[in-house]
This record gives C-alpha cells, structure tokens and sequence, in this order.
C-alpha cells in the first residue's frame, strides 16, 4: 500500500540565482556550493584604489601573469563551502581526539624508543613554524586571488595549517608532559639548527612572492608535495620499528588532510594549465624551480632522520612530484 | 575537544603555546618586506606581544562549535524549504526586507571575507592575524547562509535573483558597497577600526537586532534562524572590535589621535549607511518590532554611552557628530523613504504608502516630529494614487560624494531645508550631504574624489544607455516585477493567490 | 550614566541553564525576554560560572559551549577555563 502525503504544491517561479542560472546553462536547482560560490566576488565599478597599494584595484586580474577567461573554471571537486568544510574538519578531528584520548591513557608514548622521540622531537615540531608558514602563504594567495572559487580554497586550506600546527604543538605538549620545553626547543631549531635552515629561508622567500598563484605552487605543489609524503609517510615507517605506534596514530589527520589538498590543487593546476599553452609554461617554470628548492631544503632533515636512505628517498619524492605534476598538464 | 584532561595549563597559557608560539621574526627576509603594509598608516606599536586574544578558540575547537552551529541550521534551512515557510510571513511586504538585505547587506559579508584575509596576513602580531582569520572565515559563513537560506526567497519573490550584479552597479547599492571599499582600501590598521570596531561593535546591533527581530515578528523562521546561528560569531567579532582599539591605545599615546579621527569618521560613514535600516524598520516590517528612534536609543545612546564612558581613560570621547546622528533618529527614516517611494521605479523592491493603523504607529513613535512633517506628505501620495496618479520621480537625484546616498537629509534643526555642504578640490567643486562627509572628504580629497558615483556614471553614459530603461536592463532589473508599487505587483497577486488557495484547501 | 553590562542568549534548550546559572550568580541582573532571545542586563561586572551551570546541566560543560548561544555582549571579556566574564573598568 503506497502513502500519499498531499501537500500543498506552489509552483516556484524560478529555481536559483539569475548568474547561477547563467553559468549552469538553464534555471535548474542548483547546489550550495555552486549557489555559495559563483560570482561572489566583486569584478567591476569599485570606488577607490587601496591606499596600501594604488598600483592595483581591490580586486585585480593583474596581480598574476597567470590568465584565464574564466576565473570560475575552476571548481572545488570537494564541493566545500563553510558548511561541508567545517562538517568534515570536524569529523577528521574527532578521530584525531580520540587517538589523543588513547594514547594518553594508555601512556603509549612511552613504547617510543628514546632514540626515536629525540627524533620526533627534532623533525616533527619545528614543522608547526613551516605549517605557519604554510598558513601565511595560503593566507596571502587567498586575499590576493581572483574569483571566488579559488579565493575560498585558499582560506579554508590557511584556516587548516593553523588547525595542523596546533595538533603538531599538542603532540609537543604530549611528549613534555605539558610544560613547553619541547616546543621552546623546537622554535630554536626552526631559528637555529642546522638541518632546518634551508626551509625556513625558502619559506621566508616564498613570503615575498609577488604573484600569488607561483606562491601558491610554492607552496601546495612543491613544499607540500615533498613534505606529507617525507614527514607522514616515510618517517612514520621509520619509526614502526621504533615504538612509534603513538605517531602513526596522530599522523592520520595530516596524511588524510594531505589526499584531501591534492584534490583540489591537482584540478587547480589541471584546469589552469589547459587554459593556455602561456600557463602551462608559467606553472611549469614555478613546479620546476621550487621542487629543486623543497627537494634541496628538506634533504638535511631526511638525512637525520633516515640516514643512507634518505637521497633515494627524495629522488622518489622528487618523481612523485613530476608525475603528478605532469597529469595535470605541467612539466617539471 | 577535551580541555580538562591536564589542568596542568590554565586555557590562557595553552592557547598561547598553541598560537601565540608559532610566529617567528624572519631573518633571511626583512620583516617590513614580509609585512609591507601595516606601518604606513602612522600608528605605533612597540610591542605586539602586548595583544590580548580575545577569545581563545583554537581550531579543533572552532571546527566543533561551527560545525554543530552549521547543521542546526541547515536542518532549519532544509525544513523552511520543505514547507513552504514563505508562505508563514505577515504578508509578502516584508520580503522587500529581505530584498535590500540580501543586494545590500550580504555583498558586504564577502567584502568582509576577503578584507579580514587581507589583514590577517599583513598585521606582523600573530594574535590579531589569527582573530581576524577566523573572522574571515565566520564572514564566508555568514554571506553563504545567507545566500542559502533566502534561495528559497527567491524561488517565489521579485528582486532577489541577481544580488552581486546589483550590488557592484545599481544606484543605491553604491551606498554600502563604496563603505566597505572604503574599509577595503584603508590600512590594516584603519581596516580593522572601521570594520571591527564601529561596525561590529558599536553600530552591529543596530543592524542586526531590527532585521533578525523583524524577521521574527514576520514569521521568516529562516532569517531568524542563520541570524541568531550568525550572531554567536558576532560575539567574537565585537570581542575582536574593542581589543584593537585598546591595543592600539594602549601601544602609544600617539595613536590617540589617528584611532579618534578614525571613530569619528567610521561613525559617521555607518550611520548614514544605517538610515536604510532605520526605512527598513519603520516602513517594511507589516508587524514592527520598535521603532528606528528607539533602536537608536538602546543600542547606540544607552549602550554607546558605556562603551564611550570606558574609553574615556584613554583620552576618547563619543563620535563627533553623535548628536547629530541622534536628532537625525527623528526624522532620517522618513527621509529615506520618501526618497525610496520617489525612485520605486528604478529600485529592485517595492514602496508604497503604509495603511492607516501603521501611519498611527508612526504618530505615536514620532510624536514630535511625525504628524508635523511626514504624515501629511504620504497622506497626499496616498491620495494620488488612488486617483490613478502614482507618483514616480522622473529624474535622476544628486548623490553625496561621500556617503553616495541622495541629497535628501536635512537640517535636523530646520526639516524644511535640505543639508548641504561642499568642497573644492583642484579646481572643482564637490557636495556633500553633512558635515560629518564634508569631514571626511576634507581630510583625503584625493580619495574620494575617485566615487564611482551612480548617477554620475548614468549621465556619463556608463550604465547601459541613455533611457531610463536602459539602465535599469543593464541593472539586471525584471522591469514590471522587481520595481514599482507593491500594489499591483507580481509578488502582491502571487501573495492573494497564495492566501486565498490555503483558506480553500 | 550607563555602566551596564549585557548578555544576550538565544531563548532555547540549550541555554536554559546558562540563562538560568547567570541569574543566580548574578543576584542584581536584570532578564530581559524577547523574541527568541534573552537579554541579562547588570551593574559594571557579570559572571557565568561553570560550576553553577554543571550543576544545572547535569553533565560536564566548557566555557565554551556559550558560543553555541550567544548572541550578543556588551563589556569587556575575561574567558577561563572555568568562568567568562564581562565588565567594564570602573
């Protein structure tokens, strides 16, 4: 026996937004994030020039030597808008909680080897000054993009590395008992050691950059494209043997978040790069140079922690790169 | 997230191992080149360590509250929908609320989300850049609720279907969106005083207390609903507000100066943009909440007069101007929309005349200076056009350089005379509506003498032609649906229709 | 001369024993009901105790938690672990 609930049907005058509509060909429902995102940005008519820059207008195409015809080519394969994006940082985090929850109670960090924590110590949480910095690019190409779509993926992904140098500070405080000694010493590091030198100094170049989407590249393709594999993949084995179960059990956030940031920078650089054969070139150039810069700066580090593995390490890092790289039409 | 497992860290000190910590003086770059913008606008910081977060959400946090915050009130959005819940307004009136909310207001959200990105990359302290992160990211929140919860609106009313294109050219959309340029182009630190600070703190309530509780005593459960879900970020917003300012006080007594000229102004450029709310809250509500002159008095005299009496110690005083503003909560609503019922032919809402018992509401609200020099003015439109003759104003009105609304504020000691200020500059003369833009402008000609002023640009021949339908074509304006009188409107029939369809089923 | 503090809750479940854990701590508030929201006015300084609103609540709750309900301040904010508080400087 079928139900049939009888209810009261107005027919809507019109399904979605005018521009909505527009870009999905006909007035048909469209989804939140097309509805949250498509043409937000101010393009035309704006009122004065920023006094902190009149070379520019608020929102400028000019500010990169990268163009396209239509800045909303691009769309998020996620479908984040505010809503899903703070739903599934939510979720990954719960997960994160409880492994926190359990390792404490059951003191597992303990199993760590001491050679191993000195280690973790020295590797992992200076990376909570290189995910500020990753904040601080994300941060800048988000403010300076064109266009919605991309703008928006910038600052949720600024708003995660805060989120990952936090959780990198909390196994900090894990490991030092809550004191803050550990995360003392890991600012020295990142200021003074040796084997981190060379990445704060990239880092600190990549601040300076003047064309976002390179910083962008920089950043998302080349330091992270070497840094999740290395830091989440590769050093988490090393420590297998060494009782560092507990890290593997905090990596997950940071190795699900790093699949999750391809997604959306792979179809980035694959939709840019097909516009023109002038973009493919640009972002080719950037892939090009800065995987050479992260490859080079992170080598001191791998080598600590790895020892006679580490070069070949990198060089298969290096070809991951290029590879996926070369899937999304740029040429490293 | 569990703060109690070690209560080894008070909340203050592992915040600060968890933010505050992670910044770091760059020496392989010079920090004025990582940070070329904050420094240019003559405040003084000696020591950016002296910021006190004002709340101290780390991100796992942040991401749970919102979160939570997100699906109530999408499930509210989803239910709206399901049921029909436009069909639970007063009457369909109130929707030219929601109208010039969802063109004026919600654009300025974004404007918000990428100018808060902009300072928290450019202020060198990290504790501000953090606060004003997350801000930018609560204003994505806010501007895609929005979008989200009137979707529905716009499914069965006039007006709605082309907010960001209306917003970047139509005439009195102009008057926000140059106010957030405005804030825009600032410096971070002028950005964060204009923004944070007289507008999130000291004029927030009187944006959003009439519109969330106009919607509720409208019935628009969903306005309600993303209002008091956005609300609970305002908090944080408004804690942001008044931290800056004190830090900025607190820094160097030089700045005292600079962040009072910057109250005043900022003042004074959000309450003009406020006399649309004061129309809004006095002609659009069918039920009305207060009114505009006692929303006034309790949110910006009584409460304004706290926050002022604190900042006295600094060396502040109350806005310049504030007792203009104040004389002006007599008389600006009724100002406006008579401008607003003039031009009702070139505006994507309806006007009308209110019915007898609102005009008595009116009266008794405004007993010294409604029934003198309003009432009868709308009592005679009202008789025009019952005779056939609806009054449409065929020509274009003089804009303010400044604040860009018409020239239709007057004297607030003498109602009969339009106020009217203005200014030279390299040889040409500008107007102004007040003395508080006349200020404004006085103090950096060069900037706002580039106003893409909208009826400027009309006659300039920048806006689609030289017929007034013309413009309002390339406004994206349905001609017949989004404009005119209510009476008579698509959105007035549809309402009828609806109305009467329930009472037989 | 105005020297109140101000907080406004939404008028739900949830904040039912916030609103209620004010009042007692607060014995000179003033609760203002509104439309889906309440409004507790007070003289120079108002506290939200966490023991008091546990107690309420029946379970364990985070300062935090207030900004699932808040919908507006007035004052300056003092947030620890186990009270916020608003005020202004006399």
């Amino acid at each position: 026996m079928s139900l049939e609930i009888k209810t009261n049907v107005i027919q809507p005058r019109r399904q979605t937004y005018a521009h909505i509509a527009k870009r999905l060909g006909a007035d048909k429902p469209a989804t939140r994030y097309q509805e949250g995102t498509w043409d937000l940005q101010p393009t035309v008519n704006f009122h004065y020039r920023p006094t902190w820059n009149p070379e520019r207008e608020i929102y400028d195409e000019s500010l990169t030597v990268i163009k396209m015809e239509d800045w909303y080519s691009f769309n998020d394969p996620r479908q984040l808008y505010y809503g899903t994006y703070t739903m599934a940082r939510h979720k990954m985090m719960e997960a994160e909680e409880s492994h926190f929850k359990f390792i404490e109670k059951s003191n597992m960090t303990a199993l760590m080897t001491p050679e191993w924590q000195q280690k973790v110590r020295e590797f992992l949480l200076p990376l909570r000054h290189y995910e500020w910095g990753a904040n601080m690019n994300n941060c800048d190409f988000s403010d300076k993009a064109y266009g919605t779509a991309i703008s928006q993926v910038g600052l949720l992904a600024a708003m995660d590395r805060l989120g990952m140098a936090q959780i990198i500070s909390r196994v900090g405080l894990l490991l030092d008992d809550s004191s803050g000694t550990s995360l003392d010493q890991a600012k020295t590091d990142w200021m003074e050691a040796d084997i981190w030198q060379g990445v704060r100094k990239m880092i600190e170049d990549s601040f300076v950059l003047d064309d976002w989407f390179e910083q962008c590249v920089a950043q998302n393709l080349c330091m992270d494209g070497v840094v999740f594999p290395l830091f989440y993949q590769y050093f988490d084995e090393a420590g297998a043997s060494q009782g560092g179960a507990a890290m593997s059990m905090l990596n997950e956030f940071m190795q699900d978040w790093g699949k999750d940031e391809r997604r959306w920078l792979d179809q980035l650089l694959k939709v840019t790069a097909a516009e023109s054969a002038e973009n493919a070139a640009h972002l080719s150039g950037w892939a090009a140079d800065w995987t050479d810069r992260a490859v080079e700066a992170f080598t001191p580090i791998a080598r600590h922690v790895l020892g006679d593995g580490a070069d070949e390490v990198m060089q298969s890092i290096r070809a991951d790169i290029t590879n996926r790289a070369q899937k999304s039409g740029i040429e490293i | 997230m569990a703060l109690k497992r070690k209560k080894k860290l008070g909340i203050k000190q592992r915040y600060s191992m968890l933010t505050r910590g992670l910044d770091w003086e760059t020496t392989y770059q010079p920090m004025d080149k990582v940070f070329p913008y904050d420094n240019y606008e003559g405040i003084i910081i000696h020591d950016w360590d002296g910021w006190q977060d004002p709340f101290r959400l780390t991100m796992d946090a942040y991401w749970k509250f919102q979160s939570e915050k997100e699906k109530k009130l999408y499930a509210v959005i989803d239910s709206f929908a399901q049921n029909n819940g436009h069909l639970g307004i007063t009457d369909a009136r109130y929707v030219n609320a929601i109208k010039l909310f969802l063109t004026g207001v919600s654009p300025l959200e974004y404007q918000a989300a990428r100018g808060f990105t902009h300072v928290g990359r450019q202020f060198r302290g990290v504790g501000p850049r953090v606060a004003c992160q997350m801000q930018a990211i609560d204003e994505l929140r806010h501007v895609q609720t929005q979008i989200h919860s009137m979707s529905h609106y716009n499914k069965y009313f006039d007006g709605l279907h082309s907010s960001p294109h209306m917003h970047d050219r139509v005439w009195y959309l102009s008057v926000p969106k140059s106010f957030f340029d405005d804030a825009r182009t600032a410096g971070p630190f002028e950005f964060v005083t204009s923004i944070s600070f007289a507008f999130e703190y000291v004029l927030t309530n009187l944006l959003f207390v009439p519109f969330m509780s106009g919607a509720a005593f409208n019935g628009d459960m969903a306005t309600v609903t993303f209002g008091f879900s956005a609300q609970s970020d305002e908090a944080r917003h408004m804690t942001l507000g008044l931290e800056v300012i004190k830090f900025m006080l607190e820094q160097d007594e030089r700045n005292i100066p600079i962040v009072q000229r910057w109250m005043d102004k900022w003042f004074w450029r959000g309450n003009r943009v406020l006399a649309l709310v004061g129309m809004m809250m006095d002609y659009m509500l069918p039920k009305r909440v207060m009114s505009w002159r006692e929303a006034w008095d309790i949110y910006f005299t009584e409460a304004g007069g706290a926050l002022f009496q604190d900042l006295a110690r600094y060396g502040i005083r109350p806005p310049k101007y504030a007792d203009i503003a104040t004389k002006e909560a007599e008389h600006i609503s009724h100002q406006t929309w008579h401008t607003f019922y003039n031009y009702s032919k070139a505006a994507a809402f309806h006007t009308w005349v209110p019915e007898k018992e609102e005009l008595d509401w009116l009266s008794e609200k405004y007993p010294d200076t409604f029934d003198k020099y309003y009432r009868p003015r709308l009592e005679y439109l009202d008789k025009e056009e019952k005779a056939g003759r609806r009054f449409y104003n065929d020509t274009l009105p003089m804009l303010c350089q400044v604040c860009q609304i018409p020239m239709l504020f007057t004297e607030m000691d003498d109602p009969t005379t339009i106020s009217f200020r203005s200014s030279d500059y390299n040889g040409d003369t500008y107007h102004t509506c007040s003395d508080g833009c006349k200020d404004i402008f006085d103090f950096e000609p060069a900037k706002y003498v580039q106003s893409w002023l909208p009826v400027h640009q009309i006659y300039q021949g920048n806006c689609g032609g030289a017929g007034i339908e013309d413009v309002l074509k390339w406004y994206n304006l349905n001609l017949g649906a989004d404009n005119l009188e209510y009476k008579g409107s698509p959105d007035q029939k549809l309402w009828d229709e609806w109305q009467a369809h329930r009472k037989k089923a | 001369m105005s020297r109140i503090v101000s907080i406004t809750l939404q008028n739900n479940d949830e904040a039912r024993p916030i609103i209620e854990a004010i009042e007692k701590d607060n014995p000179d508030a003033t609760v203002n009901i509104y439309p889906a929201m309440v409004k507790i006015d007070c003289e120079g300084r108002l506290i939200v105790k966490q023991e008091t609103v546990e107690e309420l609540l029946g379970r364990e709750w985070d300062v935090q938690e207030l900004h699932l309900s808040i919908v507006s301040i007035a004052g300056n904010v003092d947030e620890e672990d186990d009270y916020f508080e608003l005020s202004w400087n006399l």
